[in-house]
């Protein structure tokens, strides 16, 4: 598409009229968008067709349409993070990534749907109701960052903006089909990003090819002052490594305790057939240990329900969002508890509460303490391992897309579909999911987990990208064109 | 064996200024003897020689030079609240009567 628009074969006008006509005949089926900006999207298109048409110099991706999560600001445009609470709110103020964005003309087309503030891996904890995969409508399309996966996976839009917190771009990249990256934590700025976990969180790209993931990273990357997390160092060579797609001499380290028990059948079968297929491109396959990863699990639902009940006490019903119960003589107090009841989900809730345990006096030690202390085994766990491989692989998920409802009540469950993705989170390292193809069984895309050392992001490329022509060669046409066909041609 | 009361979920939910329905809250407390068993696994290799963690970054303070810049208008700042007044957020009572 941008080098259609690049030749001057296409308008952004056109390319993004013919993405919101695409939204307004399938996304009453997909739901992924929360909130179409047409209007705005057309504008900023027009104003990128304005500006080649003068000959001036644009960005590899200028005039190309995004979806962006609902967990990111953007001013004027309403952005609710899944939340009731959030309810016809209104950002006075851009954040960095959309900031970045609108500098490289990218077009925005809406915001997407996201299990409310982050937390789920399914999307049905929206609080405006589900999305739908699109390979199956029945299916849920992964979370927190569905919408975003969805919007790719049924051709709504070519590029999308994720978060990550546990596995929130990389597990609905997996069973979509899609490509997502999550960055070396402080690789992209959080500002304008509405916190669930501040320790954890990431934002990174999302898109059809590991090229367009790249380049879409390199457009939102970089030292933000506004962020003091931000890592203020440049910006790895994404781009470049996932051109030349080069793994020869490369040491790609399996994880052990990443597969067998609990994963499907056809996830494992996908993941050996990858592993063969880097081989033959070049590298050398090694096994590595984590022994510590069994207790990432236990040690994210600590953490990330903790700083979530701190971040998530400025909903306070006072200066921006939902506020009920205001009544003549009521006190502020009673105003906070009746608008966070009304305004929060079960989910949520749940984890405030839990975090709030977490933290309280007499169980900290026990709780938030020792996890803390498993975060610090489980980055030695990394450490270790990336002195024998210069990446480490697994499947992203355990099992295809489950069923919507399947495991809506039953918290923990559905906690273990992040099994294999939240260790990224905990060492703050990078993690990209790319689709290795379809699971025998059901017929569902199945997920290829690259994770690389801190401000490596380039390995994670290089693999990637070699993988993927590896399976395009096989399969002689890309994954999606097997999903099926809605509201008419592609 | 953890587990946590329903008198326990109230006085949480308190804290974190959450108003709770009776069925909510015994529903928590039951969901919370299998969560809190599955979390407290972190116990078993968290020893007292390893040294926690609590941010993937080796930070220390980030300091900023003291520069004036833009900042949001009044009219922004004030864009997103339920309710306003003279210019400044209006929020309900928030000491007791004297």
């Amino acid at each position: 598409m941008a080098a259609q628009l690049a030749a001057g074969e296409v308008t952004s006008v056109a390319l993004t009229q013919a993405h919101l006509d695409r939204i307004t005949a399938v996304d009453t089926d997909v739901h992924a968008f929360l909130f179409v900006d047409t209007q705005g999207a057309l504008e900023q298109a027009a104003a990128v067709d304005a500006k080649r048409a003068k000959g001036e110099k644009l960005g590899p991706l200028a005039g190309v349409p995004l979806a962006l999560k609902d967990v990111m600001a953007q001013k004027g445009i309403p952005t609710t993070a899944g939340s009731k609470i959030l309810e016809g709110w209104r950002p006075p103020y851009d954040s960095t990534v959309v900031t970045n964005l609108k500098k490289n003309d990218i077009v925005i087309l809406g915001k997407t749907n996201m299990d409310e503030f982050a937390m789920g891996s399914s999307t049905e904890n929206s609080a405006y109701g589900p999305t739908h995969n699109p390979w199956d409508l029945t299916r849920i399309p992964g979370g927190s960052g569905g919408g975003s996966s969805a919007a790719l996976a049924a051709f709504e839009a070519p590029l999308a903006i994720g978060t990550d917190t546990g596995g929130s771009i990389r597990q609905p990249a997996a069973v979509t089909g899609t490509v997502g990256v999550k960055p070396t934590y402080g690789g992209v700025s959080r500002f304008g990003l509405i916190a669930f976990s501040s320790s954890l969180d990431q934002a990174g790209p999302c898109a059809r090819t590991v090229l367009d993931t790249a380049l879409l990273h390199e457009a939102i990357a970089g030292h933000d002052p506004k962020d003091s997390t931000s890592i203020n160092a440049p910006v790895p060579q994404v781009v470049q490594a996932a051109r030349a797609g080069d793994v020869k001499g490369m040491k790609i380290g399996v994880v052990k305790e990443l597969n067998g028990d609990g994963y499907q059948p056809g996830v494992r079968a996908r993941f050996e057939e990858s592993l063969e297929l880097l081989a033959k491109a070049g590298a050398e396959i090694v096994e590595v240990s984590a022994p510590n990863f069994e207790y990432a699990l236990a040690a994210y639902y600590l953490i990330a329900p903790s700083e979530c009940s701190s971040n998530l006490a400025r909903f306070d019903a006072m200066r921006y969002g939902l506020r009920v119960g205001d009544v003549d003589g009521a006190s502020a107090e009673s105003v906070m508890n009746l608008t966070r009841e009304v305004g929060f989900g079960k989910e949520v809730k749940r984890r405030i509460i839990l975090g709030t345990y977490a933290l309280s006096s007499g169980y900290y030690d026990a709780y938030y303490g020792s996890a803390q202390k498993v975060r610090t085994l489980i980055t030695q766990d990394f450490t270790n391992a990336f002195l024998k491989a210069d990446v480490l692989v697994s499947p992203t998920c355990p099992t295809t897309a489950f069923k919507i409802g399947e495991k809506a009540n039953d918290p923990l469950a559905m906690y273990l579909n992040d099994i294999a993705t939240i260790p990224v989170n905990m060492a703050g390292i990078g993690g990209m999911s790319l689709p290795s193809g379809l699971a025998d069984e059901d017929g569902l895309p199945v997920g290829f987990q690259i994770m690389s050392p801190v401000m490596k992001d380039e390995r994670m490329y290089s693999v990637g990208a070699a993988l993927e022509a590896a399976l395009l060669s096989k399969w002689g046409a890309p994954l999606l064109d097997l999903a099926p066909v809605m509201g008419g041609a592609k | 064996m953890s587990s946590l009361s329903r008198d326990d979920v109230a006085k949480l939910a308190g804290l974190a200024r959450i108003e709770m329905s009776e069925d909510e809250m015994v529903n928590l407390a039951n969901e919370f003897t299998v969560i809190l068993d599955a979390v407290a696994r972190v116990q078993e290799v968290a020893t007292a020689d390893v040294k926690p963690t609590s941010h993937p970054l080796p930070l220390k303070n980030i300091f900023r030079s003291d520069v004036v810049a833009p900042s949001l208008s009044p009219e922004d700042a004030l864009s997103g609240a339920p309710a306003q007044e003279e210019q400044r957020f209006r929020v309900p009572q928030i000491l007791g009567e004297e």
